[in-house]
């Protein structure tokens, strides 16, 4: 039991009960909270879940492939060239990816409620849904993450580009499994398929979505990498550590 | 994504010490609840099969039936389309299917305590009230093609049996040769759009597509929907199914 305590103690990271003092100059090293537990814990159980969602979707889709992109006429890309599926071990899948993905589609979907429901309940929502100024900030983000533009980000949690990416990545959540309902049961949920152009339609778009989500994780895989320690240990431990800010 | 936090005007003093022996334990912690992610997913995948899937996987398929079977209802249906956009479905299932030249016979009704029927379609059908719909046959394979059936509601022909065959739990379908054979929840099989059905796109039901009786149910995938009926038994326990039997959902209800 006192190990089950200690591991969750851990697990949540360092005591922000103590008592806090403003501290105008300080020479000892500080950390600030920076994601909440719970926060945490819904981030990290999205790692396993999605990847798992995405890779029985895969041998669903390896059924029935029929999506590529054209330019005038010409297949740019085709999801998914031969050896796409037979270098990840996607062929013959079909009921194995249906038990996952209908599994494994509950803990996605409540995970993602927790998660919602935490950022509504306690406020998190605000430093993390885009201001009217965002729409202006983002596009200097961009420009500062390519290098074109030099001056400093202002500070703050999240930048005006993360808003956009994190509060669109739970939308496209949300459209993922509503679209998924939509496919999974377009009889007894008709009105859903209907609300989303039908049945192909919503398959489509529940396809075009795991696309997104591939294209989030990569991005935000670059831009972890590129943000440094401080920023990752944030994501695991909870603070951030600000040396003395007295020279 | 590269951004400092704000400025740490709230933040806790700690020394170096301390905040490596926070970040040991944290980082520790976590890696230890992956460990244990990882050990329920190898957990998941050692379980013994039932059916070709891991007997979790089999009880998230029947949770899945409970819960979708609870908000079930047979006259929810599925949208109907204009007969001009009907075409062909692939002829995909050949499981079952006669052997050229062999003459089709009649279709044996089974139910328990009642003595065996023997019916021709043309019999099946006769004295029904004809139902025709346009609708979207879905495969499980992810494709889908309208088409319009015509025939008679499965639950009209389970009713003029006159024997509350209905009140079984499940219906047993299966082709004459028993190659093929499917099983259905009660209520799925007396949904409004669940067919015993004789004609595809106004032409009497071609051989290829599963003459001259087959099952159609917009509330089943096109695996459910079996060609060449044979055999229709009126059971109280779950009947066995050929694709649930290769690891597929039994349910497979859309």
């Amino acid at each position: 039991m006192p190990l089950v305590v200690g591991w969750a103690e851990a697990l949540r990271g360092p005591p922000y009960k103590t008592p806090r003092r403003p501290v105008p100059e300080y020479r000892m090293p500080k950390f600030t909270p920076k994601h909440p537990l719970l926060i945490r814990i819904t981030h990290w159980i999205n790692v396993p879940v999605l990847s798992v969602m995405v890779w029985s979707g895969l041998l669903i889709y390896w059924a029935y492939d029929p999506y590529q992109i054209q330019i005038a006429g010409v297949v740019v890309v085709r999801f998914f060239p031969q050896w796409f599926y037979g270098a990840l071990d996607l062929e013959y899948g079909l009921a194995t990816g249906m038990a996952y993905h209908f599994a494994f589609a509950w803990l996605f979907t409540i995970n993602g409620l927790v998660y919602v429901t935490y950022l509504l309940r306690f406020g998190e929502w605000r430093v993390l849904v885009p201001k009217r100024r965002s729409f202006r900030e983002a596009w200097h983000v961009v420009l500062h993450d390519l290098r074109l533009r030099k001056q400093p980000l202002p500070p703050a949690k999240f930048n005006a580009a993360q808003r956009f990416a994190y509060t669109g990545v739970i939308l496209m959540a949300a459209e993922s499994v509503l679209t998924g309902l939509a496919i999974w049961k377009p009889t007894q949920l008709w009105w859903l398929a209907a609300a989303f152009g039908g049945y192909q339609t919503a398959r489509l778009l529940h396809f075009a979505l795991m696309i997104g989500f591939v294209l989030f994780v990569v991005i935000h895989l670059a831009q972890v990498a590129k943000a440094g320690w401080n920023n990752f240990r944030a994501m695991v431990a909870g603070y951030e550590i600000f040396k003395s800010n007295k020279e | 994504m590269s951004q400092p936090s704000s400025a740490p005007v709230e933040g806790i003093e700690a020394t170096p010490a301390q905040l490596r022996r926070w970040s040991r334990r944290a980082f520790c912690a976590w890696a230890a609840a992956g460990l244990a992610g990882f050990g329920a997913w190898r957990w998941l995948r050692t379980r013994a099969a039932v059916d070709g899937l891991p007997w979790p996987l089999r009880a998230a398929h029947r949770w899945n039936e409970r819960v979708f079977g609870a908000g079930f209802s047979t006259s929810r249906l599925a949208p109907e389309y204009p007969r001009e956009r009907a075409g062909e479905p692939k002829p995909n299932g050949r499981y079952g299917r006669p052997a050229a030249g062999w003459a089709i016979g009649p279709i044996q009704a089974e139910q328990p305590g009642e003595p065996l029927r023997v019916l021709s379609a043309a019999e099946i059908v006769a004295g029904l009230p004809r139902v025709e719909i346009t609708t979207e046959l879905k495969c499980v394979e992810g494709w889908s093609q309208i088409v319009t059936w015509g025939g008679v509601s499965f639950a009209d022909f389970a009713r003029k049996l006159g024997t509350n065959a209905e009140r079984h739990p499940y219906v047993s379908l299966e082709t004459a040769d028993g190659t093929y054979f499917v099983g259905f929840d009660m209520p799925s099989a007396l949904h409004l759009q669940t067919l015993l059905c004789d004609s595809m796109n106004g032409e009497p039901l071609s051989l290829n597509h599963g003459g001259p009786l087959r099952l159609i149910s917009t509330v089943k995938y096109g695996i459910k929907n079996i060609k060449w009926l044979g055999r229709i038994r009126f059971v109280d326990e779950r009947p066995s199914d050929f694709w649930a039997e290769q690891g597929y959902d039994w349910y497979a209800g859309l």
